[in-house]
């Protein structure tokens, strides 16, 4: 049995528990350090990487253009291969198909290949609801279900824990779900791995049916192909007798030699490899030879409507290669649980709200603002996902279901609308910096002076302590650049230096001790201004 | 002659009007008179990344009204030169105002400093003089929305008098990003911290950066760490010439002069 994602609380505080975690904040910062190094090694030997890039996206968007056309294809040709094409529009279809294939062969487990579209339907627990035991194979996958934990990473789901972490979890564990780890079991990585074999050996060996997903369907063949690392993925894809494929209807592929671009951007983005170690594909039944039932389901599970927003429907580019998450700098320090889905990092905060729905509960609207719009992920992303891009479109989206659900506007709402009718005019614009210039005298005697001269303000209360809380306050300038301009006609005014000295001596005695500084300051400016006159 | 329009940006017009000034200096030094079209405000980024692009529409109308008829408009800032440049055609096109959409695809080129700089007048040495030690962080709209690479550094380097200190991690994100800053202050503050720290171990007296928005992060950070840190625009340094020390006579009427060697005494001329 497996955690839920449900009731998370939203992003800003379930990053702040998150960010509080010593061991997680260490674990992740080393995790995703490495993978980046190695990432970005591999990648930067490879001359023409930008132009795989623009191939990946090209195929992933022609997919998209004509996606009913290459599922009615691909079910074709799975059919013909003497697969059974299962359609299902969400969750609960999928994993009704699930179940009942198992019962039919009379099984009370199957093993699974590490897939992001069972856990998006929470097949497991489905499974479990109908007394079938649901084993996850992937090493990481597997130490996440036996920690009754949840997967904070999309290629690495435990991700968040150390070796000491998963030596604890087998010990305590792996004898509840099977063979037991070796009571003398440390946390060197080989014997950790060893403990995983001998456990799951058993399950492969005994288990008639297989659960796995697929990281492309080629239409063209009929061909599925898995991706890993491990191996434990194709002994589930070929030794059961059943196999259960739940594939999300974005991951077709219109022909075979399509993956030559994909299994070259995949595993260079993903694990920071040249080439990916375990690669099957299978086409089918092969009479005679691996699984001789073969099952495809095809999960739309709110994939339509992704596609039906033009600036959103990018994200069902995707591949899962998590390059993104790894690069992103709030990732690295919140971890995946923080984004409340089985889809965390950036990717997670664009995919999640719209296969749940904008407006639909305050966690999944807080996701596309749980990024500084830095642009780390889309520089990354290998098949040029706008992954900010699409963030903005989604708070758009935010903001317009809130203002249609609510009544009265926020006080965000009135805010931007106040900004709006300030900054829409240079009059009002010049009349707010005057006032914020005066109030910014007064909260000068509050102040001190940072390094350079400026004076800030330090940690304030209320509204204002989520800045300032660690971060001290700059003051406005008691003069706007636009009143400068106006007053010493951009600096060429004659009159210029004598008005800096002026005010200097003529200003209020109360006015001195910002005075000084502004006038330093522009009778500086205007100084290196005299430098050009000569020059 | 082309008519060329600084737009200075709110945060540097209200928060930072130094920095406008320094450009000002600096344009003037290498013969390009610039122009502060006074209409100008601010180019909605705000209402933008918040999700208000409805209320960006009065501020791109009055962007293009305020830059109508410059040949170039140059910005101090990679995330408002970004802004201009990516965001303002999506607010257009959100409006579904057709005109507004046409003005946008006419409006003159958004250049930021750098780029104006080493494209448009091909000079790296700007003839400025700054005796310390600097590190320099890439803001990330600078880096990545606008890729203005390494003319920052190019500019730097040719600083008579100036170290230039490499910063460790320095593409990554110091974790401002708008009102993310304030909507996620902690995560927010965590990376900015980490970047901050990074700053530190350089040794640098100064950082410096293309963006004001980001500084007034770090820099609010170094100084609450009282870090001794001073953070400083990218044009205020290249405006800084050696003029002051020339003239030693003058210094103590005109005391600042932030390229200076020897650390300014403002009481003293108080």
């Amino acid at each position: 049995m497996s955690g839920t994602f449900l009731g998370t609380p939203a992003f800003p505080d379930a990053a702040r528990e998150a960010l509080e975690d010593s061991q997680l904040r260490r674990n992740l910062a080393h995790a995703t350090g490495t993978i980046r190094t190695k990432r970005a090694g591999v990648v930067g030997e490879v001359d023409e990487w930008e132009q795989l890039r623009l191939a990946g996206e090209a195929i992933k968007n022609r997919v998209l253009r004509h996606l009913p056309d290459y599922l009615e294809q691909l079910e074709r040709s799975l059919t013909a291969a003497g697969a059974t094409v299962h359609w299902a529009r969400d969750a609960t279809e999928a994993n009704a198909i699930v179940v009942d294939i198992a019962r039919r062969h009379a099984t009370d487990e199957v093993v699974k290949v590490k897939s992001m579209a069972t856990q998006e339907i929470e097949l497991n627990d489905a499974l479990e609801a109908a007394g079938i035991h649901a084993w996850e194979t992937d090493l990481a996958e597997l130490i996440v279900q036996l920690g009754d934990d949840l997967p904070s990473h999309i290629l690495v789901p435990a991700i968040h824990r150390n070796r000491a972490e998963i030596r604890e979890i087998f010990l305590r564990e792996m004898g509840n779900a099977g063979r037991a780890a070796p009571d003398d079991l440390t946390d060197e990585p080989r014997q950790l791995a060893a403990a995983a074999r001998a456990h799951l050996r058993e399950k492969f060996l005994r288990a008639k049916v297989a659960v796995s997903g697929a990281n492309f369907a080629v239409a063209e063949t009929g061909t599925l192909t898995v991706v890993e690392s491990e191996g434990n993925g194709r002994m589930c894809l070929t030794l059961p007798e059943v196999l259960v494929s739940v594939v999300g209807i974005e991951k077709v592929l219109p022909t075979f030699q399509d993956l030559d671009v994909m299994l070259q951007l995949l595993p260079r983005s993903s694990t920071g490899e040249r080439m990916n170690p375990y690669t099957s594909t299978w086409t089918g039944v092969t009479p005679g030879d691996g699984p001789q039932e073969v099952h495809v389901v095809l999960l739309d599970n709110g994939r339509t409507d992704v596609l039906a927003d033009p600036t959103g429907r990018q994200a069902l580019r995707c591949i899962r290669c998590s390059a993104c998450l790894n690069v992103c700098p709030v990732y690295e320090r919140t971890g995946g649980h923080a984004y409340g889905s089985v889809y965390p990092g950036p990717i997670g905060a664009i995919l999640t709200p719209q296969l749940r729905g904008v407006g639909s509960d305050p966690q999944t609207d807080s996701l596309p603002y749980a990024s500084s719009l830095c642009g780390a992920c889309f520089e990354v992303c290998p098949v040029r996902i706008d992954i900010p891009e699409v963030l903005v479109h989604l708070r758009g989206e935010v903001v317009e279901a809130h203002q249609e659900a609510a009544r009265l506007p926020s006080v965000q709402d009135m805010a931007m609308k106040a900004a709006s009718w300030t900054l829409s005019s240079a009059g009002r614009t010049g009349a707010a910096e005057k006032a914020a210039g005066l109030g910014g005298k007064l909260a000068a005697k509050l102040g001190r002076s940072a390094p350079g001269g400026r004076a800030v303000l330090g940690a304030l209360p209320g509204p204002a302590s989520a800045w300032s809380d660690s971060r001290d306050i700059p003051i406005p300038a008691e003069e706007s650049f636009r009143s400068w301009w106006k007053r010493t006609d951009g600096g060429r005014s004659r009159t210029e230096e004598t008005a800096g000295d002026r005010s200097r001596t003529d200003d209020t005695a109360g006015d001195r001790s910002r005075t000084d500084d502004t006038v330093g300051d522009s009778s500086r400016t205007d100084d290196t201004s005299g430098g050009r006159d000569e020059a | 002659m082309p008519r060329v329009g600084l737009m200075v940006t709110c945060l540097n017009d209200a928060l930072f009007p130094d920095t406008g000034k320094a450009v000002v200096t600096l344009l003037r030094r290498l013969g390009v008179d610039v122009e502060f079209p006074a209409a100008q405000t601010c180019c909605g980024q705000p209402m933008v990344n918040t999700g208000y692009l409805a209320d960006a529409v009065p501020l791109v109308r009055n962007h293009l009204e305020a830059f109508d008829g410059c040949d170039a408009i140059i910005v101090p800032s990679g995330s408002c030169a970004g802004s201009v440049r990516h965001q303002h055609g999506l607010v257009a096109e959100r409006s579904g105002d057709p005109g507004l959409v046409r003005g946008v695809e006419n409006a003159p080129p958004a250049y930021e400093l750098t780029e104006y700089l080493v494209d448009v007048l091909g000079v790296t040495d700007v003839g400025a003089y700054f005796p310390h030690r600097v590190t320099y962080h890439p803001t990330c709209h600078s880096l990545r929305m606008l890729g203005v690479g390494d003319r920052p550094a190019r500019l730097l380097r040719a600083v008579r008098g100036l170290t230039l200190l490499d910063l460790p991690g320095a593409a990554e994100c110091c974790g401002f990003g708008g009102t993310f800053a304030v909507k996620n202050a902690e995560t927010s503050i965590a990376m900015g911290n980490d970047k901050a720290h990074h700053v530190r171990t350089t040794g640098a007296e100064v950082l410096v950066a293309g963006d004001n928005s980001c500084l007034t992060h770090i820099g609010g950070l170094l100084s609450r760490q009282r870090s001794g840190v001073r953070v400083m625009h990218l044009a205020e340094i290249l405006a800084s010439t050696e003029r002051v020390v020339e003239r030693r006579d003058e210094r103590s009427a005109d005391p600042i002069s932030i390229g200076s060697a020897t650390p300014q005494n403002q009481e003293a001329h108080r």
